[in-house]
């Protein structure tokens, strides 16, 4: 029987993406579409009776969302902004889950990669222009990601420690380290907040065609594309595939596993830094002490939400940037803290346990 | 360097330090229990963060410290009881389960509190404490040992409770096959749902009285994110324990004291890093790990969803 | 022999279980008499286990009725069994391997909510003396020999009351002499006045122990043979009988293999040695090594098989050669060419093959497609794959060809190979290793679970291939399979070889000798 959102679906999309007759495509499209959108509607519907009981106005509110978030020019533009680094943290665990490595120390792994960058970034630009600078930051970014789990990888590859444990770990000394490197040695002697140098604006990503969207949202698409290529069509896609399904099998047909659990924990984690490097040279500019977005966090649901197909996921990453920040201007309209998107989002995957349960129950009755 | 040596700083570490680990022992009990039977909690900061809430409500209306506890117990377990449904009963995957609850708890009680307090703030009064006599009248130490909420004391009498617990009755036996082999349980007539039930739910409970801890003796209010990952930490430490209970009454102390070093060292005016202080029992935790790494021991069926008829 | 005697302790009527797909239990009637031992006979596949689960309370049946003493009765849970006295020991352990033998009794036995240990040992220590054996009660099960363990779960299932024993295929890990054992155990019970139900699909036990036999064949009920009917026969009228029953009617005695041994063995004498062990060695956590000191010589086109009770390092043997598993020292030759260092995959482009016996487990992996099922020992190389990028046409050509060669029952190559059954899916894990130049193939418990066509089928290939040149390493812990297919037999105890035997019929006994540690 099928687990329910289990870490490896399924999908049969991945393997005959052509072949198949066009009927059964349809039918399992809907069949996705139901099991992924239902859940939507449902966290909607529940989220704007949780409005009601405050004293809010739900179609006021979500109204306020749409209108802020996607169409008004601005909170549109904000949105995509908001995206980038989202994306690159999808793409991150869109390799991770599949295999079935929890790598849940995305935060840790970010905001690190984002210090070293708002470190380095301000001291490098003067003497360089952006065809050097950026690649140099994204590289340093994704090198720090990655070599914030080593540690986690190694204590998984070599003594089978479960990887949870020890990247949520990770993340708590990550943030403690970051604040250290912030307060110590990168801070800007030049203000009283703890804070590192602010890159010059003129030194950031430059923006496409005019809007104030930076190239970070071209980084975050090619990035998740590319992990959608390298998951269904390469050799190395497969063999991560099968270790996360199956790990016996994949000792069994001589895949190195340490070496695969190794670059799992390497890549995954050194997009989540390259995440970081999008939002402070394309953004921010500089780190604050104490700077946690907890972007890593809340983008799991989205990927399962997605399960794990790249396209699915640039919607449902697109989505929430909206519902961010349609939702930041429609909570401070409503009076609200800013928290009412985090529940929308934990309602959406509590729905889609309970539809995804419904729906191997349907498939179970119809074998009978 | 007297200073660091003087009775007010060890006893201002002590006491501090005692505050911030009993709800850190409180979670840690609950998701070692949890595991135990096969159900990895993630969602342990989210029934905190409900428990605090509810705890903080409650103590606000009635003045009892105690009250709150409880009813910041029940505020977890009910959250538990969504762990319960959808992982016990549903076989959905229980990590995402757990990022959910965490995400949804902390989401409620931050709209909630802002729905009621968010104009007026409240705090609580100091909690009263429990001076045992005698030791709490030992110099130095004494007051940040045995002059604390008797909370304090009820986890370690807890976490004994548990010990006995496993080795001595009928329940604690089940939830170790349904950790270990739920099919083999079942054969034997127990019942491994129900077996996870009751410990998902006794892991609610416990975490609930530690949020409740934390927001009615340390902070004395309720602010969103009072927890600030106590129950991540309690996940952290249940893993540390493998098994054995006392681990995590060790560990949570060590967590405690660097955390309160914080006010400790403010309190004498000394600065040094104190983020590179709180970053030391994490250090020390990975060092046991890949020490004893090897020997660490997670039950088989960790994770996984029991159902009879697939095998 | 008094009516009470003759009163069915246990009745099961017209019981049904179907699962997608199959039916696996079709209207079946069972009944169980007090101080019989019935066997319950069939193949693989037959609806054996789905009977014993539904009168365990593993299963609820779709249809039919269960009666206890004349007065019907619900079995929902292996609770409900367990209080109607019937106790089962399964094919699968089901004992916690992390916990001691004691806490092992008293889970779901001790109804109070403190552990009664004092009351336990009691218990434990009336069972060992009624079934005349000996075990710690304060060990860890997982630390237990199979035997022991074996035993242990026959206290187990005796542990709350002494009326009826289910034993689901007990003797897949026992020695000759420990079936004998076993069957001594049985009889003690019954004169006791136990029922027990012993299931197999070992002829000879069935003829050994029972005192009366049920035949199930493709989830029916197809002949029971009444105590009368079994006495004053010969052995062979007997056999032939029940195989009658148990296959149809013509194929009785049609599985005797025609043997052209002699001109094999002259023929092999000309073959060189191709593929030798020299003095392997591994390590397990325990003190003893699992593999010690094997060397074996196999000459081009042999058949080696290797017999043993499971457990005593075949498994391991078999990884050692396929790769999977580093050896702490000792030698693998393929032709002069030192290989154990190599990796799987570049053994594997070498000739050498590992039909693993967990199919399901590490074999496969079940919601990938038997197309790429069929390449994933050669996960990106060419021509299924180009530059690392995935050829499909490529490798679904080859899936069907195998699909058609190895004659396996599936709408397309497309499917999960989840969706195929355990005959068809080991087709293609046949066909997936000896694809390509095989030179030396270890087959792990090949036949396992498969009905007896399949399994002919499979060991015919297995001789048909090393005609044609290919080595083969049969391990099996079934004997007469291993005498019809191989040509010398070596026998495996706590990892080392006690002896090899060139094969013929009639070595069984010395065979057994060897399996308990015996040297030759």
């Amino acid at each position: 029987m099928t687990v329910p959102l289990s870490p490896a679906p399924e999908n049969d999309d991945l393997d005959h993406p052509r072949s198949d007759k066009a009927e059964s495509r349809l039918k399992r499209s809907l069949t996705t579409i139901s099991v992924s959108v239902l859940p939507v509607v449902a966290a909607i519907i529940v989220g704007g009776l949780l409005l009601l009981v405050l004293g809010r106005n739900p179609f006021l509110f979500y109204s306020n969302v749409i209108s802020h978030g996607l169409i008004g020019s601005l909170g549109r533009q904000e949105s995509l902004i908001r995206m980038a680094p989202l994306l690159l943290l999808a793409a991150g665990l869109m390799v991770a889950f599949p295999a079935g490595i929890w790598n849940l120390g995305g935060d840790g792994q970010f905001v690190l990669a984002g210090v070293v960058v708002a470190a380095l970034g301000p001291q490098m630009a003067p003497y360089t222009n952006g065809w050097i600078l950026f690649p140099v930051l994204f590289v340093v970014a994704f090198a720090v990601g990655a070599a914030w789990s080593i540690v986690p990888g190694i204590m998984k590859a070599w003594l089978g420690m479960n990887e949870i444990i020890t990247t949520l770990m990770a993340t708590f000394l990550g943030l403690r380290l970051s604040a250290l490197l912030v307060k110590e040695f990168f801070a800007d002697p030049s203000t009283t907040v703890p804070q590192t140098k602010v890159l010059p604006v003129k030194d950031r990503l430059p923006r496409i065609f005019g809007t104030r969207v930076n190239i970070g949202l071209v980084i975050g698409i090619v990035a998740i594309l590319g992990v959608h290529y390298m998951m269904t069509r390469t050799a190395f896609g497969l063999r991560l595939r099968i270790v996360g399904m199956n790990p016996a099998a994949a000792v069994h047909a001589g895949m190195n596993m340490k070496a695969l659990t190794m670059s799992i924990f390497l890549i995954s984690s050194g997009l989540a830094g390259m995440a970081a490097a999008v939002q402070i040279v394309g953004v921010d500019g500089v780190v604050r002490a104490e700077w946690n977005p907890a972007f890593g966090f809340t983008i799991v649901p989205l990927v399962f939400l997605a399960r794990f197909n790249g396209p699915a996921v640039i919607g449902f990453v697109g989505a929430f940037a909206v519902l961010q920040i349609g939702g930041e201007w429609a909570s401070r309209q409503a009076d609200l803290p800013n928290y009412f998107v985090v529940v929308l989002v934990a309602l959406m995957l509590l729905f889609l346990a309970v539809s995804e349960y419904l729906q191997s129950r349907s498939v179970r009755a119809g074998e009978r | 360097m007297t200073d660091i040596l003087s009775t007010v700083f060890l006893a201002s570490l002590l006491s501090g330090g005692v505050i911030s680990a009993v709800p850190l022992i409180y979670a840690g009990l609950g998701e070692a229990i949890s595991e135990r039977s096969g159900v990895l909690n993630l969602g342990l900061e989210g029934m905190m963060v409900a428990g605090a809430y509810a705890g903080f409500v409650a103590t606000l209306n009635s003045g009892s410290i105690w009250f709150g506890l409880f009813v910041g117990g029940i505020a977890g377990l009910v959250v538990s009881l969504f762990m319960v449904g959808l992982c016990v009963y549903l076989n959905a995957d229980q990590i995402v389960v757990g990022i959910a609850l965490t995400l949804g708890a902390t989401g409620v009680t931050a709209l909630l509190h802002s729905a009621q307090y968010s104009k007026s703030y409240p705090r609580l009064p100091k909690a009263g404490v429990l001076s045992i006599p005698l030791l709490s009248k030992i110099p130095v130490v004494g007051v940040g040992l045995f002059s604390q909420h008797a909370s304090t004391y009820l986890v370690l009498v807890l976490v004994a409770g548990a010990m006995w617990f496993f080795r001595s009755t009928r329940i604690g036996l089940n939830i170790k096959a349904a950790g270990d082999q739920p099919h083999a349980l079942e054969a034997a007539g127990g019942n491994p749902r129900r077996t996870r039930t009751v410990a998902v739910m006794t892991a609610g409970f416990l975490a609930g009285v530690g949020g409740a801890h934390i927001a009615l003796i340390g902070a004395g209010l309720f602010v969103p994110g009072v927890t600030n990952g106590a129950g991540d930490i309690g996940i952290v430490l249940a893993m540390l324990a493998r098994g054995k209970l006392w681990w995590i009454v060790a560990g949570a102390g060590l967590i405690g004291v660097s955390l309160s070093l914080t006010t400790a060292l403010q309190l004498i005016g000394l600065n040094i890093p104190i983020d590179a202080v709180q970053m030391l029992p994490f250090l020390l935790i990975i060092v046991v790990l890949f020490i004893f790494g090897r020997d660490s021991y997670l039950p088989a069926a960790l994770c996984l969803p029991y159902d009879r008829e697939a095998r | 022999m008094d009516d009470d005697e003759l009163k069915p302790a246990v009745e099961l009527v017209d019981i049904t279980k179907a699962f997608p797909g199959v039916v696996a239990n079709d209207a079946i009637s069972f009944s169980l008499r007090r101080g019989e031992v019935h066997i319950l006979l069939g193949e693989n596949g037959a609806g054996k286990s789905t009977l014993i689960s539904i009168l365990s309370g593993m299963l609820t049946p779709d249809a039919g009725q269960i009666i206890i003493d004349g007065e019907p009765a619900e079995i929902r849970s292996p609770r409900d069994a367990l209080d109607a006295g019937i106790g089962t020991v399964y094919q699968h352990s089901l004992l916690v391997p992390t916990l001691t033998v004691l806490d092992n009794m008293m889970l779901g036995t001790n109804r109070s909510f403190r552990l009664d240990r004092v009351h336990a040992q009691k218990r434990m220590h009336e069972l060992t003396q009624l079934l005349d054996v000996e075990i710690d009660p304060d060990a860890r099960v997982g630390d237990l020999a199979l035997g022991q363990r074996q035993q242990a779960e026959i206290i187990r299932a005796l542990w709350s009351s002494e009326r009826v024993l289910v034993l689901d295929e007990p003797t897949s890990m026992l020695t000759p002499q420990g079936v004998q054992s076993l069957g001594r155990v049985m009889r003690r019970l019954a004169e006791r006045g136990l029922s027990v139900v012993f299931i197999t699909h070992k002829l000879n036990e069935a003829i050994d122990f029972g005192d009366r036999i049920t035949v199930l064949r493709r989830g029916r009920k197809v002949g029971e043979l009444e105590p009368l009917q079994m006495v004053g026969k010969g052995v062979d009228d007997l056999k032939d009988e029940i195989i009658a029953l148990m296959f149809g009617a013509s194929s009785a005695g049609a599985d005797a293999n025609p043997s052209g041994n002699i001109e094999k063995a002259e023929w092999l004498d000309q073959q060189p040695v191709c593929f030798r062990l020299v003095d392997v060695e591994i390590q397990g956590d325990g003190p003893k090594p699992i593999l010690d000191g094997i060397t074996l010589e196999l000459r081009r086109g042999e058949v080696l098989g290797i017999a043993g009770i499971d457990g005593n390092g075949q498994k391991e043997l078999a990884e050692v050669i396929a790769g999977q598993r580093p050896l702490l020292h000792g030698q693998v030759y393929l032709d002069d060419k030192e290989i154990q260092r190599l990796s799987v995959a570049k053994r594997q482009d070498l000739g050498i093959r590992y039909v693993t016996d967990d199919r399901h487990g590490e074999g496969t992996v079940g919601q990938l497609s038997i197309a790429i099922n069929s390449v994933i020992k050669r996960i990106g190389q060419r021509p299924f794959w180009r530059r690392t990028r995935i050829r499909h046409a490529v490798i679904n050509e080859f899936a069907r060809t195998m699909i058609a060669e190895q004659d396996v029952r599936t709408p397309n190559e497309k499917v999960p190979i989840a969706t195929l059954s355990g005959g068809n899916m080991q087709k293609i894990v046949v066909g997936r290793e000896l694809a390509k130049g095989p030179r030396v193939v270890v087959y792990n418990k090949p036949t396992y679970g498969l009905d007896v066509k399949t399994m002919q089928v499979v060991l015919n290939q297995i001789v048909e291939q090393a005609r044609r040149g290919t080595t083969a390493i049969l391990i099996s812990t079934e004997l007469d399979e291993l005498i019809s297919a191989s040509d010398r037999i070596a026998v495996m105890y706590e990892g080392r070889i006690t002896g090899i035997l060139p094969s013929r019929p009639g070595i069984e006994a010395q065979l057994g000798e060897l399996m308990t540690g015996a040297s030759a």
